[in-house]
């Protein structure tokens, strides 16, 4: 790196508040989260006891904490693989160069400025059970659809939701992916017919594996993460614990009891270990990447 | 014989590429408006919804427009959702792109010892996303008195390793010759950073301000727990109440209040979505 100006002190005074807001709000609570989650807490009483990996193992011998790993895991799985394929099929589709595509490209970014909240609201629109046209579209062919009553439904109700509302943001990135494309090598898989499937996997996908990549796991972020809006402004958890992800029994028992804080702080530490493996993942399959919200 | 067959098979060929090269546009233009149109139908259906009093679910707009949006805007306060959280998104987002640029011209223009060290420290942000350090900082925001504060909503959010990555790989981009020649010229690293690089990174600051504007206003969790009263609510929260204000969902109601809610990213999606795009590409072509 080449430096330009001599100033010694400047370039400090310049980083300090990006510092001193990291070590405030992140390593230090950070660190409290590892204290925490070797306490028994209780926040009535006031009382907090040293009880060692106790949490961890109550943890890990709770039925309901494994149901929201099961959950969480197949909740993750579906709306990643679901998003990024549509996504990667629209994206594709919309950098063909073809005269008036263009427009595609911001008709399909929009839901990038949704919340998962108001996605939530959206799809119980859509599928409720007096007025939703999708209600009424399933049971046209047979199917009877409600998620407010079948657990396995509220999950495929959740993944629905979820996915559309990412697809915005995925499309945007594989659109800007896309334009690193030459053209020649999309003209070429578009016009060739019957090979174009081929061509597809064999250059197009190669080309953009660092974006695939980033976005598997910002997807994986989302779906663990961001989703807490969408569930709990609609399944709140439910029917039964049929949606209750890792990161709303964490919400559960960290702001709804006083005396599971521990609980909730070893569950924060099993979130970090997850995010931990995920990003060390990608940094080695990638070297130079950028991250966005 | 073969002479024949052979120049059929040409004109087969060049039959089928023209047949190819006219319709072949054609289907995919519609293959592409059939995708809008699946992606855009909830929304639309929604906007439908939120004009319709009596005869909720039909396709018709309804009547009721005006009721529904002023009885949603009555009941949620959305006057004071917006504003709170217009000043929540914007004093984030105006702060993570002046601390980054702050950061990232450090690192880039100056001799820093322990750069290195520095920006894997603010890095590590990435790998502590709010839930794993949530019940934590929330005592820390009651420890400095800062709950149901616009504090206590901004400030937490304020370091950003994503700006600072972002400016940094763009400031690496940025020709040496002209800080070189600014400084040639006298140009302190005041006058540099405020009329050449600034200026010159317009882009990247757009599409930052994008990025944290929509994360910000759809922030939903931080929000729940630390912004209470009417006084800082959020809009999420806010719609959060609309659904939950009675037994039976008043959909006419509710859609309007979410369409409300939509409408101010959304404007700021179209209008720097240019930005973003052209952010995003040249960022991430070294991926």
């Amino acid at each position: 790196m080449n430096t330009v100006f001599p100033n010694r002190i400047l370039p400090y005074l310049l980083l300090a508040p990006s510092i001193i807001l990291v070590l405030v709000f992140f390593i230090y609570p950070a660190a409290q989260s590892v204290e925490l989650s070797l306490y028994r807490v209780n926040r009535v009483r006031d009382v907090q006891v040293y009880v060692g990996l106790e949490n961890f193992e109550r943890l890990f011998h709770s039925d309901s904490y494994i149901n929201s790993l099961t959950v969480s895991a197949k909740f993750t799985v579906a709306v990643v693989v679901a998003a990024l394929t549509i996504s990667l099929a629209l994206a594709v589709g919309a950098s063909l160069p073809i005269r008036g595509f263009g427009v595609y490209r911001t008709l399909l970014i929009w839901t990038y400025a949704l919340s998962p909240a108001i996605a939530g609201v959206i799809w119980a629109l859509l599928t409720d059970p007096a007025i939703g046209v999708l209600t009424d579209l399933l049971k046209a062919i047979g199917v009877n659809f409600n998620w407010r009553q079948s657990p396995n439904d509220a999950l495929i109700f959740l993944v629905m939701a979820a996915t559309w509302k990412i697809l915005g943001y995925d499309i945007l990135f594989f659109l800007a992916g896309l334009k690193n494309i030459p053209h020649d090598v999309l003209e070429a898989a578009a016009l060739d017919g019957a090979n174009s499937w081929t061509r597809f996997w064999r250059m197009v996908l190669p080309l953009l594996r660092p974006t695939l990549l980033f976005l598997l796991i910002m997807n994986t972020l989302y779906a663990s993460f961001e989703t807490f809006g969408l569930i709990d402004i609609t399944t709140q958890g439910g029917p039964g614990r049929a949606t209750n992800l890792l990161i709303y029994e964490l919400y559960q028992d960290g702001f709804k009891s006083s005396s599971r804080i521990g609980l909730a702080s070893a569950q924060s530490l099993v979130l970090l270990a997850i995010v931990a493996t995920l990003t060390f993942i990608q940094y080695r399959f990638i070297s130079r990447r950028t991250f966005y919200q | 014989m073969s002479a024949i067959s052979a120049s059929t098979t040409e004109t087969a060929i060049i039959y089928e590429g023209r047949w190819r090269r006219r319709f072949y546009p054609i289907i995919m233009h519609g293959v592409m408006l059939t995708a809008v149109f699946l992606v855009t139908f909830p929304l639309i259906y929604t906007l439908i919804l939120s004009t319709q009093g009596t005869g909720l679910g039909s396709l018709r707009p309804g009547t009721a427009i005006v009721e529904n949006y002023s009885d949603a805007w009555s009941r949620a306060q959305m006057d004071m959702l917006i504003r709170n959280t217009l000043i929540v998104a914007l004093a984030v987002a105006l702060g993570k792109i002046v601390l980054s640029i702050m950061g990232a011209y450090a690192l880039i223009y100056f001799r820093v010892r322990g750069g290195m060290i520095l920006l894997a420290v603010v890095m590590l942000t990435h790998l502590l996303p709010l839930p794993v350090r949530i019940v934590p900082t929330y005592d820390l925001l009651t420890d400095l008195g800062w709950v149901d504060t616009f504090k206590g909503l901004t400030i937490p959010f304020f370091a950003s390793a994503t700006g600072l990555l972002l400016f940094q790989q763009f400031f690496r981009t940025v020709p040496t010759d002209l800080a070189d020649a600014a400084r040639v010229d006298g140009a302190g690293p005041f006058r540099f950073l405020v009329s050449i690089l600034i200026p010159v990174s317009r882009t990247n600051i757009g599409a930052l301000f994008l990025i944290e504007f929509i994360y910000m206003w759809n922030q939903y969790l931080w929000p729940l727990i630390v912004a209470n009263s009417a006084r800082t609510r959020q809009v999420q929260i806010g719609i959060k109440q609309l659904v939950a204000t009675d037994a039976v969902i008043e959909w006419g109601i509710l859609t309007a209040g979410a369409i409300t809610v939509i409408i101010p990213p959304l404007i700021v999606l179209l209008v720097l979505q240019r930005s973003l795009m052209s952010g995003l590409s040249a960022s991430t072509e070294d991926f």
